[in-house]
């Protein structure tokens, strides 16, 4: 479904001093220099498959996202989505992709989110009684119901985002490039797309490539991840030989009753974070249970809170540890 | 079957839901159509000069010269530059891209959109300048209104695809909507706004009618108040304006794109 092959992007970026001085140099003699974003990357991903791209902010995961979506021309390499070359953005090609941006809108703000729906509907000629039905149908699994008929603005982000889906699904696309959708969504929220975007792939066997910066999203959908670090991938395989690798500890965040000093704390993991009250511990898997148990038994807690450490940390110390 | 990209469904659904969400906005429109007043406050300036005599109109044709230049400007205000901008700023343009329709049209139902919304504020307008000048009172014969309308509907189709042109410029530089406050003074003189075209020494008249600035404003008001026109050449004119920067802007706007690709979106 997705073939990539030597794919790479160079960006001509301007550069420029701060400063009055560096403001007029910029304008009398512009310089500037080439950013590689992405570099001679190569992969297929076949139909049906739920593939995870990871990667530090910047690492290079959008920029070949939207390659792949045909918004970018690529500077070299060769790209086929569904059979098409991407950036010729032919109408039958956009007919069967869509791409979610976490953080960018298609819906209409000030209107619900039912009449861009119905605008969507017509751009991609699916019939009314088909839209309907396939709006119902979305709406039930994204649990959205009288949310469609509120007014955008009025929507909380959770609830934005899944009519965000909705609209972007409606077209019943093959290939789904979804970018970090669960971004700042609750943990109720980012469950729910989740389980969305896993019944989605179940029912219309699409293929997805996910980005995100949550690793509970990439474990919970993708059996596969590829990471790319610095517009290079690093790796392209089973999520397990990696997320072993990439997650060997958990955050345990506590908010203590009163301040305690690192040494109170020592052997209860690797102290990360100590500001009075404010404690965050990095914490081998295997000992969670029972460093859990002794925080709880010898502090009085106030809070806690335990999470996969984000993304671009986990994945910068692989790289300082140059286990990757 | 689809013309440039558009049906008949597209085109009803476009239209429905861009009404819907300027009427989201009816307040701020009714002050923007407020704000389009400059006829008015010329036609108090020209009634009380000495300089009126040439222009070539009397008292009453005036008034209806000048009401007439409200309503055509009322509905051939374009925008586009200024959404386009923000769009592209914003993101927004990115999953436009993506659909298989014209991003251009969605621009186009949001400005019929707005027009309809206009409407009642305008006619307001209309109905309060009849009240205190009700010798100016008139109205077009049938012919001549439709006639009217379709001028001020090429005129707004010139307009817009004169500031799309513009527009496209966001793909080289974020704020192209400098160049179109560039061409506004030229714009205001030219298109019969601050005076009718006769009002023009000969030479800068004939000058004029080789922008597309008199096709504005002046010719169909002309046509709505009902002074006498050259019809065919004004609208020989206007279409061959429109022949000439639809291909300009779907080119400019090709290249665009490429570059917006080739950049990064």
């Amino acid at each position: 479904m997705i073939q990539v092959e030597g794919l790479s992007k160079i960006y001509r970026v301007a550069e420029k001093q701060p400063g009055l001085a560096g403001t007029l140099r910029h304008f009398i003699r512009r310089r500037t220099r080439d950013v590689t974003a992405v570099q001679d990357v190569s992969f297929r991903i076949e139909p049906g498959e739920m593939v995870g791209f990871l990667g530090a902010n910047g690492a290079g995961k959008t920029t070949t996202l939207k390659m792949l979506c045909g918004l970018i021309h690529p500077s070299a390499g060769e790209v086929q989505v569904a059979g098409h070359r991407p950036q010729r953005r032919q109408a039958e090609f956009l007919r069967r992709i869509t791409l979610v941006m976490g953080q960018k809108q298609q819906l209409l703000w000030d209107l619900p989110p039912m009449d861009s729906l119905r605008v969507n509907a017509a751009v991609y000629g699916i019939p009314d009684a088909v839209a309907r039905r396939r709006i119902k149908e979305l709406a039930d699994l994204l649990e959205l119901g009288e949310e469609l008929t509120r007014p955008v603005r009025k929507l909380s982000l959770g609830q934005r985002m899944k009519a965000e889906l909705l609209a972007a699904l409606l077209h019943e696309p093959e290939v789904l490039f979804l970018d970090e959708p669960t971004l700042g969504l609750d943990v109720n929220a980012q469950a729910r797309v989740r389980q969305f975007l896993a019944e989605y792939n179940r029912r219309t066997g699409a293929t997805v490539l996910l980005t995100s910066h949550y690793m509970a999203d990439i474990t919970a959908l993708c059996p596969r991840v590829l990471l790319i670090h610095q517009g290079r991938l690093f790796h392209d395989g089973p999520l397990e030989a990696l997320a072993d690798q990439l997650a060997p500890e958990r955050e345990v965040r506590l908010e203590l009753e009163s301040p305690v000093s690192a040494d109170d704390l020592a052997g209860l993991g690797r102290l990360e974070q100590l500001e009075g009250c404010d404690v965050r511990l990095l914490v081998p898997r295997d000992q969670l249970t029972a460093v859990v148990a002794q925080l709880l038994d010898r502090f009085p807690v106030r809070d806690l809170d335990v999470t996969d450490p984000p993304i671009e940390e986990l994945i910068g110390g692989l790289f300082r540890q140059g286990r990757v | 079957m689809r013309i440039f990209g558009l049906n008949r469904r597209i085109i009803r659904v476009l239209l429905g839901s861009q009404y819907a969400h300027m009427l989201e906005y009816r307040a701020e429109i009714a002050l923007w159509a407020l704000s389009g007043v400059l006829p008015f406050i010329m036609l108090s300036v020209w009634s009380g000069s000495d300089a009126r005599s040439g222009l070539g109109l009397d008292g009453v044709a005036l008034d209806r010269y000048f009401l007439s230049a409200f309503l055509v400007r009322q509905f051939s205000v374009v925008w586009v530059v200024y959404a386009f901008e923000e769009d592209a700023l914003l993101g927004r343009l990115s999953p436009y891209l993506l659909q298989p329709l014209h991003p251009l049209w969605r621009y186009v139902a949001a400005h019929l959109g707005e027009q309809l919304t206009r409407l009642p504020f305008a006619a307001l307008i209309a109905a309060v300048f009849f009240a205190v000048r009700p010798q100016a009172f008139w109205l077009p014969s049938l012919g001549g209104f439709l006639l009217a309308w379709l001028a001020t509907w090429l005129a707004f189709a010139i307009a817009f695809l004169f500031q799309s042109l513009i527009a496209a410029l966001c793909f080289w530089s974020e704020k192209a909507s400098a160049l179109e406050r560039l061409q506004f003074i030229p714009f205001l003189f030219l298109s019969g706004l601050l005076a009718p075209l006769t009002a023009f020494p000969p030479v800068l008249r004939v000058l004029a009618q080789w922008t597309p600035f008199p096709y504005l404003i002046d010719f169909p008001a002309r046509i709505l108040a009902g002074q006498p026109v050259d019809l065919l050449a004004g609208f020989g004119a206007q279409l061959a304006w429109i022949a000439l920067l639809l291909p300009l802007v779907l080119l400019l706007w090709r290249a665009g794109v490429r570059r917006y690709s080739a950049m990064g979106a």
